[in-house]
C-alpha cells in the first residue's frame, strides 16, 4: 500500500469506534509535528500513556534532587527537561537561581570529564527514564567502576512499561491497542509485549517516530482491532528485533533490579520500576523510598491525563493557570508532555 | 602581548597599544582615525538605528566567529526595514585572560565582513573586566532607508507569498556541534544580507515584510508576523529548505529545524505576482541560492484563525506551530 492509501483509508474509517493509546512520549511528540490527529477519521480517537519520563516522576524525586543540589560539595547533574519539572515547593531550575549546583548535560557519560576534573565535588545523576535509557547508565557506572571514581552517583526513579500498561488496564482503561514504544523495544525486543497482547486481548503495533511509520503503525492497529489480531505487530523492523539488543538487557540485568515505582499521578505500581542491585549501591544517592507525589496546584490533573481519562484541554488550569512558562504539572513540562504537546500544536 | 590585562582598560599607555595594534589597524578610516569622542559623519532623511549585543560560545566556530557575527547581525537588522546600511560603533568588553592573537582574528574577520557589507566601523570602545578570558561585543548600525520604502513586521497583506532565503538551522546546528564537540561538515551561515535585499529593492519588487531568521528560528519569526498584522499564515513543510546533514543532527538530538537559529537569511513577504521575480532575484543574489516559496498570507476566516501559523506537514496533516517555550532541549528518550 502507498503512503496516500493507507492516509485515505484511515481518513474515511468509518467502522467502530477505536481508541488507542500511544504510550511513548517520544510517540505523543511526533504525532502532533507530523499533524497525524488531523488525517485521522473521527472514529480513530488517539490518547497520550504515561511515557515521558519526566512526567511521571514523583514530587518527591525532584524535592530530592533539589536538597541534594543545595548539599556542599555536591552538583546535581541533569537532562535539560528536568529542570522545570515541579517539586512539592519548587523546581530545579529555581533552585538553581537560588544557589543550588544542577549542571545539564545531552548525555550522562558528559558527567565523567566533570568528575574527574573535580574529585572534590560529588556529582549525582538525575537517573530518570525507561528502558531505553537504563543502559546508558550502565555504561557510566561501568566507566566509574574501570576509572576506581568515587565520586559518581545516581538518583535513580527508573521505570520500566509492561507493568505500567498492565496497571492501565486492571483500573479499567477503555482501549483498543497500543502503539509499542519503538525505542524501549529496540531495547527490550518486540517480544516483550507478548504476555500482556495475549492476557488482555489487546492488540500493539510497534512502531517507529516517522511520519510514514507512525500512519503504518496506526492503520496495522485498526486492521489488528478489526479483525481480533490480539498480539504484538513489529513496524519498525529496521531498527526493532524480536529479541531486541541483548547486550543492553544484559547490562540491564547486571546493575539493576525490578522494584516497586511510585509514577506521579497514578501512585505506587508493583515492580514498576528499576534500582542499583545491593553490590552497586554505593553509586545510590538515596533513591529509595521517594514515594510521596504532592501536587503543586491541587486543580492539576496530570494523573488522569497520563491514564487518557481526561484530554488536556478539559483540566481547569490548561492554558490558564498552567502554561509551558509557568507549568503547574509535568505534563506541560516536556515536549514529550501531552500537555504541553497540544498547548505548542492546538 | 599575548593576554588581556587588567591595565589594558586603564586608559592609559596599555589602552593605547591595544587601540594601535589591534583596532586602528583593523578599522582604520577616515572618521575613526580622528579618534574623536564621537563620530560626526554624513547622512540625511530617514535613518534606521539598531544595536545588539554579541555573546556566543564559542568565539570562533564552523563558518564564523564572533567578529563576522556582529556585523552581519547588526547589518541584516537594517536591511530588514529597507535601509541601507552606512555606519557601525562597536563596544567590546574584554575580560582578563582573553587571548589577544584570537582578539586579533576576530577583529580583522570584524573589518572583512564590514568591508563586506559596505559599512564603517565610524567610534568604538573598550573596556576590560575580571573573568575568563571572555570576548562581548555591542554593536550599533547606522543606515538610511530610501524614499518610498515601508517594509515593516505588520506590513503582510492577504494573498502574499512567504520567500525563505535558504536552509534552515544552519548557524544553531553548528554551534551546537561545536559545543558538543560532534565532528560533521556543517558551517554556520553568517552573512550580510545587502545584496539580496539590494536587487529586491532596486527592481521594484513589492516587498511588505523583511526580517531576518535568528534566534527562535522560522516558525518563531513567522508566528510573530502574522501576531502583528492579525492575519492566517500558511506554509507547506515540504518547501522547507534544510540541509540534509542538518536534517540528520535534528533528528539525532530531538531538535526541530524550524525553531533553530541562523544568522544570515530572512524571510520575504511579496506582493503575489511578484513572488515567481523575487524568488529568482533572491536566488542569484549572495548566499540565496536555497530561497523558496513556503508559503501565503491569508485574511483569517473566523477569529481564532488570526495571528495563525499553520504549517502542512509532508503527509498532509496540519500542525499549528506556535512560538517556542523555553530553550530547545534535546529529548531524552
Amino acid at each position: 500500500m502507498t503512503v496516500e492509501e493507507i492516509s485515505s483509508y484511515l481518513r474515511e474509517y468509518n467502522g467502530r469506534p477505536l481508541t488507542f493509546m500511544e504510550v511513548c512520549g517520544s510517540h505523543t511528540a511526533a504525532i502532533a509535528k507530523f499533524g497525524i490527529k488531523e488525517i485521522l477519521s473521527d472514529k480513530i480517537r488517539l490518547i497520550s500513556g504515561p511515557g515521558c519520563p519526566v512526567c511521571v516522576t514523583p514530587s518527591a524525586y525532584i524535592d530530592r534532587l533539589i536538597a541534594l543540589a543545595k548539599e556542599p560539595d555536591t552538583c546535581v547533574v541533569t537532562f535539560g527537561d528536568m529542570l522545570r519539572v515541579p517539586g512539592s515547593t519548587q523546581s530545579l531550575s529555581e533552585a538553581k537561581g537560588e544557589g543550588a549546583k544542577v549542571a545539564m548535560v545531552y548525555s550522562p557519560m558528559d558527567m565523567l570529564p566533570l568528575a574527574k576534573e573535580h574529585p572534590e565535588i560529588t556529582y549525582v545523576f538525575a537517573a530518570v527514564g525507561f528502558e531505553t535509557t537504563a543502559p546508558v547508565y550502565t555504561l557510566l557506572l561501568e566507566e566509574a567502576i574501570r576509572e576506581e571514581m568515587k565520586n559518581i552517583r545516581l538518583l535513580t526513579a527508573l521505570k520500566t512499561m509492561p507493568k505500567a500498561i498492565e496497571w492501565l488496564l486492571t483500573e479499567g482503561a477503555k482501549l483498543d491497542g497500543f502503539l509499542a514504544p519503538g525505542h524501549v523495544c529496540a531495547v527490550t525486543g518486540s517480544s516483550y509485549f507478548d504476555e500482556l497482547a495475549a492476557r488482555y486481548q489487546i492488540p500493539f503495533a510497534v512502531s517507529g517516530f516517522g511520519d510514514v511509520e507512525l500512519l503504518t503503525a496506526i492503520y496495522g492497529l485498526v486492521r489488528m482491532a478489526e479483525q481480533g489480531e490480539n498480539t504484538v505487530k513489529n513496524f519498525y523492523p529496521s531498527v526493532v528485533e524480536r529479541q531486541g539488543n541483548t547486550i543492553a538487557g544484559e547490562k540491564m540485568k547486571t546493575f539493576f533490579e525490578p522494584c516497586d515505582a511510585v509514577w506521579r499521578g497514578m501512585g505506587m505500581i508493583p515492580g514498576s520500576g528499576l534500582c542499583l542491585r545491593e553490590e552497586y549501591k554505593q553509586f545510590d544517592a538515596g533513591s529509595a523510598g521517594l514515594i510521596v507525589d504532592k501536587k503543586r496546584n491541587l486543580g492539576c490533573c496530570c494523573g488522569k491525563i497520563l491514564m487518557g481519562r481526561m484530554e488536556p484541554k478539559d483540566c481547569p488550569l490548561f492554558g490558564k493557570a498552567c502554561t509551558p512558562g509557568n507549568p503547574q504539572g509535568a505534563c506541560m513540562v516536556s515536549y514529550e508532555g501531552s500537555c504541553y504537546q497540544h498547548f505548542t500544536n492546538g | 602581548m599575548e593576554r588581556i590585562r587588567m591595565e589594558h582598560g586603564s586608559g592609559g599607555r596599555a589602552t593605547g597599544e591595544l587601540i594601535a595594534e589591534i583596532f586602528e589597524q583593523a578599522f582604520s578610516n577616515e572618521v575613526l582615525s580622528q579618534m574623536e569622542d564621537s563620530a560626526v559623519v554624513e547622512g540625511s532623511g530617514r535613518i534606521a538605528i539598531t544595536t545588539d549585543s554579541f555573546v556566543v560560545t564559542p568565539l570562533e566556530f564552523p563558518g564564523g566567529d564572533i567578529g563576522r557575527l556582529c556585523i552581519c547581525g547588526t547589518v541584516n537588522d537594517l536591511l530588514m526595514r529597507g535601509a541601507v546600511p552606512k555606519y557601525v560603533t562597536c563596544g567590546f568588553i574584554l575580560e582578563e585572560g582573553a587571548d589577544v592573537a584570537q582578539l586579533k582574528r576576530i577583529v580583522s574577520s570584524m573589518a572583512a565582513t564590514a568591508r563586506e557589507a559596505g559599512v564603517t566601523v565610524v567610534a568604538g570602545d573598550t573596556k576590560v573586566v575580571e573573568g575568563n578570558g571572555g570576548i562581548f561585543i555591542n554593536t550599533t548600525g547606522v543606515g538610511f532607508v530610501p524614499e518610498g520604502v515601508d517594509i515593516k513586521a505588520s506590513g503582510s497583506r492577504p494573498g502574499d507569498v512567504i520567500l525563505v532565503s535558504g536552509n534552515m538551522g544552519d548557524h544553531h546546528a553548528a554551534i551546537l556541534s561545536s559545543r558538543m564537540e560532534i565532528t560533521n561538515s556543517i558551517q554556520s551561515d553568517n552573512a550580510p544580507l545587502n545584496d539580496m535585499v539590494t536587487k529586491l529593492l532596486e527592481q521594484k519588487v513589492e516587498v511588505h515584510v523583511l526580517r531576518d531568521v535568528t534566534r527562535g528560528g522560522l516558525a518563531t519569526v513567522l508566528k510573530e508576523l502574522a501576531v502583528s498584522s492579525g492575519l492566517k499564515f500558511e506554509i507547506e513543510e515540504t518547501k522547507l529548505p534544510v540541509h540534509p546533514q542538518v536534517r540528520d543532527f535534528c533528528g539525532l538530538l530531538g531538535l526541530d529545524p524550524l525553531y533553530m537559529g541562523n544568522e544570515g537569511k530572512m524571510v520575504a513577504i511579496v506582493a503575489k505576482e511578484d513572488a515567481g521575480r523575487a524568488l529568482e532575484m533572491i536566488r542569484s543574489a549572495a548566499y540565496g541560492e536555497n530561497a523558496a516559496i513556503l508559503g501565503t498570507v491569508e485574511a483569517p476566516a473566523e477569529e481564532s484563525e488570526r495571528g495563525k501559523l499553520i504549517l502542512k506537514t509532508r503527509i498532509g496533516g496540519r500542525r499549528i506551530l506556535d512560538e517556542p517555550q523555553g530553550e530547545g532541549l534535546p529529548r531524552i528518550c
